[in-house]
C-alpha cells in the first residue's frame, strides 16, 4: 500500500493503510461471507419464485398469439377505419395466412386467443382454414363471406382488430367482468357472464370471516396457553399444532365425514332430536363448509403468533392494573389487550393471506356456493388453458395482498409484527 | 414506635400453602401501626412476598386472617383494597405514556380529566420527573421508571403503599440515592409503608420496624438499632451484620449472665435465648466490640489470640485471629491515630464484656 500523503487528519492503521480504507476491506469480506451463504437460497428462490411470478404476470398483459399468426392481416387491418368490412387486401392477407402450412400451430394458438373473446372463433378458424386453402383466385372477400356469414361481419374483423396488439388489458378486464366492445370501448361484460368481482367480494367476506373467527378462537387458546404451567401448556400446544401434522387432506376429509348430510354430527342432531330426520342440516359443499373447515386449517397461524406474544406479556401487569384499581375486565381490555396487538396483526394478516389464496378445501368441501377465486384460477390454469385470465386473476390477488401489507404497515408497522 | 390498640394492617393466624404440603407462612401475626414504615427482610424463599401478596389480594391465606383498618380483607377482591403497589420491576404500562401510566388508576376511578392532570402533574413533580409525562417507558432509564412506578402507586392516594423488592434493578450508587428519596416521601405523606428486601443495609436505614423472615416465620420484629444489637436468636445474629459465632455448652447460669464451656475456654455471656445449664449454645459477638489489649481486670472476657490475617480497609482493619479454638474470629480495629501496630502472626490479647456477648439458641443454617 503506496503512503499517500494527506493531512493530519487522516488515521491509519500501524501500518499505514487509512483506517477508513482497512474498515471498508473488513466489512466486505464479511459481506462477501454473508451474501454466500444466502447465495443457494436466493437461487432457489429466484427459480421457484420469482421467476414464475414474474412469467404470469407477463402472461397477464401480453398477447402475442394473434399477431403472431397473422401478420399480414394484421397490418391490413390497422389501416382499416373500423367501420364497414376492412379492405380487399385484409381478405387477401388473411387467406394467404390461413392457407400457410407452416402457420398451423400459431393459427391454432390465435384462434383459441380469439375464442375467450367471443366463443365460436375456434370453429370457424378452423372450417376457414379448410375451405379457404382451395381458393386460388379472389376476390377473397367473397370467398370468406361464403364459408361462413361471419366474415361479412364488421365485428368480426373489430375482435381480431382489437386483440392485434402484443399487450392487451384485456385479461385484467375480464377478471373484472368488463370487455372491449367491438368498437374498443370498455364496457361490462353481460349479466350472465359476471363472475369474478362476485367471486373475488366472496373471497375476500370468507377470508374476512375466517380470520374473525381464527381470532375469536385462537385468542382465549393463546391465552390459557401463556398463562398455564409449563406441562399442562405443552400437552395444549401439541393438541393445537395436531392438525399441522395430518395431511391437509385427510383433515378436510374428517370434515366431509362430520358435516355431510348423512354424517355424525347430523346423525347426533337427528338423535336428540335437534332437527327431524328430513331437513338434516346442509353443512358442507356450501360456503358453510368452507368456512368450518378452513377456520379449522388455518388456526395454527393465528394462535403461535398471538402465543408468542402473549408469552412475553408478564403476569405482573395485570397485577399492577388491579392494583391500580381496575376491574378484571377493565385491566385485560386497557393494560392486556393493546399488548397483544402485534400478535393479532401478525395472526391475522397470516391467515388472512393464507385464507384468500385457499384452494384445495374450497374445491372438496365448498359445492357451489363455497367456491372462492383460486378455485376458477385452477380451472383457467388447467381446464380452459386461458393462463391469461389465470393470470391477471391471480394479479389482481397479489395486488390486493400488497396494499393489505402497506396498510398494516402504516397504521400497526410491520416491524411490531411478531411470528413466533 | 409503639403499639397502639388499633393497628392498621393485622397479620392474624395467617399461614399460607401453594401447595399443600410445605407451609410458606407458619402462623404469622404481626400489627403494622398507621404511618409506619415496616420492612420484611429475609433470605430469598423465605416467604416475604407471599406475605405482601396476600396483603394485596393476589394471593388468598390458606388459614387465618388479614385485616385492614379493622376490616376484615379475605373477601375483596384487589382492586377494592385501594392499597398502593410497586413491582420488582416496575410494571409500567409500555403501550401508554408516563402520563397515561399515572392517570390510569384515577381514570378507573372515574376522576375528572382536569383533576386527574392536575394530580399526575403533582406526582410527577414530586418524583422530579415533571418533563417526562408525554414519554414511554421504554424511552426512560432505569431509576427514572423506578420513580415513575413509585409516583404511579401514589397518585391516587393510598392510605398503604407495597413495595416489593422497588430497587433491586438499580446499581448501588442509585439505590442509595432511591432510598433517601422513597424516605423522604414517606416522612412527607405520612402513608403507611410494607417494604420487602433482602438487603439489610436497605433495611437498616430506611425502616420504623424490621421484620426479620426465615423459613416463614418472623425470626424478630424490632427496630433497626436493636434488630442490629440485641439479636434474638442465631438466624438474626447471623443475618444482619457481621457476627462471631462460638458454640458451646452452658456451664452456669447467675442472673443476668451466664458461663458458657466454649472449647474449655470460660467465656462470661449474657442470657438471651438458651435453654438452660447444660444446653447448647450459640454466642453472638459483634467484631467491632472487641478490644484488643484490654487491661487486665477490665473485662470478664480476655483470651490469648494469634493474628492469622490482616485486611486494610481504610477507616478500619479486619482482623481475624484464632481464639477459644476458633480461626474465623474477626476483629475489627478502628484505624485511630496512634493504634497500636499490629502484624500477622504476633501473639495478642482479646477481650470483650458480657454485655456485648449474647448466648442465643443453636441455628443449624
Ligand atoms: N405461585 C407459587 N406456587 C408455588 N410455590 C410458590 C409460589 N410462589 C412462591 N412459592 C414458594 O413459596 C416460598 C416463598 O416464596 P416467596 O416468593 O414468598 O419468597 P421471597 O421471600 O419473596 O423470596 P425472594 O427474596 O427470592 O423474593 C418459596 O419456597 C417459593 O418456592
Ligand atoms: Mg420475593
Amino acid at each position: 500500500m503506496a503512503v499517500v500523503s494527506d493531512g493530519a487528519g487522516m488515521l491509519r492503521t500501524a501500518d499505514g493503510v487509512p483506517l477508513k480504507q482497512a474498515l471498508a476491506r473488513a466489512t466486505r469480506v464479511n459481506k462477501i461471507k454473508a451474501f454466500l451463504l444466502v447465495a443457494p437460497l436466493l437461487v432457489f428462490i429466484l427459480i421457484t419464485f420469482i421467476v414464475p411470478i414474474l412469467d404470469m404476470m407477463t402472461r397477464s398483459v401480453s398477447s402475442p398469439e394473434v399477431v403472431d399468426a397473422l401478420p399480414k392481416t394484421i397490418a391490413e387491418l390497422v389501416k382499416w377505419d373500423g367501420t364497414d368490412l376492412p379492405p380487399e387486401a385484409a381478405f387477401a392477407a388473411m387467406a394467404a395466412e390461413m392457407s400457410d402450412k407452416k402457420n398451423k400451430f400459431y393459427l391454432g394458438k390465435a384462434a383459441a386467443r380469439l375464442n375467450f373473446q367471443k366463443s365460436g372463433f375456434r370453429s370457424l378458424f378452423n372450417k376457414s382454414q379448410r375451405k379457404i386453402k382451395r381458393v386460388k383466385q379472389g376476390p377473397f372477400k367473397d370467398a370468406f363471406a361464403k364459408i361462413d356469414k361471419r366474415w361479412a361481419q364488421s365485428a368480426t374483423w373489430n375482435i381480431i382488430r382489437n386483440a392485434s396488439g402484443r399487450y392487451t388489458d384485456v385479461h385484467y378486464l375480464n377478471a373484472i367482468d368488463m370487455n372491449r366492445d367491438p368498437a374498443g370501448e370498455i364496457a361490462a361484460q353481460p349479466k350472465i357472464k359476471r363472475i369474478y368481482v362476485t367471486l373475488f367480494e366472496r373471497t375476500i367476506y370468507v377470508s374476512f370471516g375466517v380470520t374473525i373467527l381464527c381470532l375469536i378462537l385462537a385468542y382465549p387458546i393463546s391465552y390459557l396457553l401463556a398463562t398455564l404451567p409449563l406441562k399442562t401448556s405443552n400437552l395444549l400446544m401439541i393438541l393445537v399444532l395436531l392438525p399441522f401434522w395430518t395431511s391437509l387432506l385427510v383433515r378436510t376429509t374428517a370434515w366431509i365425514v362430520l358435516l355431510q348430510a348423512n354424517g355424525v354430527l347430523n346423525d347426533l342432531f337427528v338423535f336428540f332430536g335437534i332437527v327431524n330426520d328430513e331437513n338434516r342440516i346442509r353443512m358442507i359443499y356450501n360456503m358453510t363448509g368452507s368456512l368450518i373447515a378452513m377456520t379449522h386449517i388455518l388456526m395454527p397461524f393465528m394462535v403461535l403468533p398471538l402465543y408468542s406474544v402473549m408469552k412475553t406479556i408478564s403476569p405482573t401487569y395485570m397485577r399492577a392494573a388491579r392494583s391500580l384499581g381496575a376491574n378484571p375486565f377493565t385491566a385485560f381490555v386497557r393494560v392486556y389487550m393493546p399488548q397483544t396487538v402485534p400478535g393479532i396483526g401478525a395472526g391475522s394478516i397470516l391467515v388472512f393471506i393464507l385464507a384468500i389464496g385457499y384452494y384445495i378445501t374450497p374445491a372438496l368441501v365448498g359445492g357451489q356456493s363455497g367456491q372462492l377465486i383460486s378455485n376458477l384460477i385452477e380451472y383457467h390454469m388447467k381446464k380452459s388453458l386461458n393462463w391469461g385470465l389465470a393470470a391477471a386473476l391471480g394479479g389482481l390477488l397479489l395486488i390486493g395482498i400488497l396494499v393489505l401489507y402497506w396498510l398494516y404497515n402504516r397504521i400497526v408497522g410491520i416491524d411490531k409484527m411478531k411470528f413466533g | 414506635m409503639g403499639e397502639t390498640p388499633e393497628p392498621f394492617v393485622r397479620f392474624k393466624d395467617v399461614q399460607k400453602t401453594y401447595d399443600g404440603e410445605i407451609l410458606v407462612v407458619k402462623n404469622l401475626n404481626l400489627d403494622i401501626a398507621p404511618g409506619e414504615f415496616l420492612t420484611m427482610l429475609g433470605p430469598s424463599g423465605s416467604g416475604k412476598t407471599t406475605c405482601l401478596m396476600m396483603l394485596a389480594g393476589f394471593e388468598t391465606p390458606t388459614n387465618g386472617q388479614i385485616l385492614l383498618g379493622g376490616n376484615e380483607l379475605n373477601t375483596v377482591p384487589p382492586h377494592k383494597r385501594g392499597i398502593g403497589m410497586v413491582f420488582q420491576n416496575y410494571a409500567l404500562f409500555p403501550h401508554m405514556s408516563v402520563a397515561e401510566n399515572l392517570a390510569f388508576p384515577l381514570e378507573v376511578r372515574r376522576m375528572s380529566q382536569a383533576d386527574a392532570a392536575a394530580k399526575v402533574k403533582r406526582a410527577l413533580d414530586m418524583v422530579e420527573l415533571g418533563e417526562f409525562g408525554a414519554r414511554r417507558p421504554a424511552q426512560l432509564s432505569g431509576g427514572q421508571q423506578q420513580r415513575v412506578a413509585l409516583a404511579r402507586a401514589l397518585v391516587f392516594e393510598p392510605d398503604l403503599v407495597l413495595m416489593d423488592e422497588p430497587l433491586g434493578a438499580l446499581d448501588k450508587n442509585l439505590r442509595e440515592q432511591m432510598q433517601y428519596e422513597i424516605k423522604h416521601i414517606h416522612e412527607n405523606l405520612g402513608m403507611t409503608v410494607v417494604y420487602v428486601t433482602h438487603d439489610q443495609s436497605e433495611a437498616l436505614t430506611m425502616s420504623d420496624r424490621i421484620a426479620v423472615f426465615n423459613d416463614g416465620v418472623i425470626q424478630q420484629l424490632a427496630r433497626p438499632a436493636d434488630l442490629y444489637e440485641r439479636p434474638e436468636n442465631a438466624f438474626v445474629a447471623q443475618f444482619i451484620g457481621e457476627n462471631n459465632k462460638l458454640i458451646g455448652k452452658v456451664d452456669q447460669v447467675d442472673g443476668d449472665t451466664c458461663v458458657v464451656d466454649v472449647d474449655g475456654y470460660k467465656i462470661r455471656a449474657l442470657n438471651v435465648a438458651h435453654e438452660g445449664v447444660g444446653s447448647s449454645t450459640t454466642l453472638s459477638l459483634r467484631p467491632e466490640r472487641v478490644s484488643l489489649a484490654p487491661s487486665d481486670g477490665e473485662v470478664p472476657n480476655n483470651f490469648d489470640a494469634k493474628v492469622l490475617e490482616l485486611i486494610y480497609l481504610g477507616d478500619h482493619i479486619r482482623c481475624r485471629v484464632s481464639v477459644c479454638g476458633d480461626d474465623e474470629f474477626i476483629v475489627k480495629v478502628p484505624n485511630a491515630s496512634g493504634h497500636a501496630t499490629i502484624n500477622e502472626g504476633d501473639d495478642v490479647r482479646v477481650g470483650w464484656t458480657a454485655e456485648d456477648c449474647r448466648a442465643l439458641d443453636v441455628w443449624q443454617g
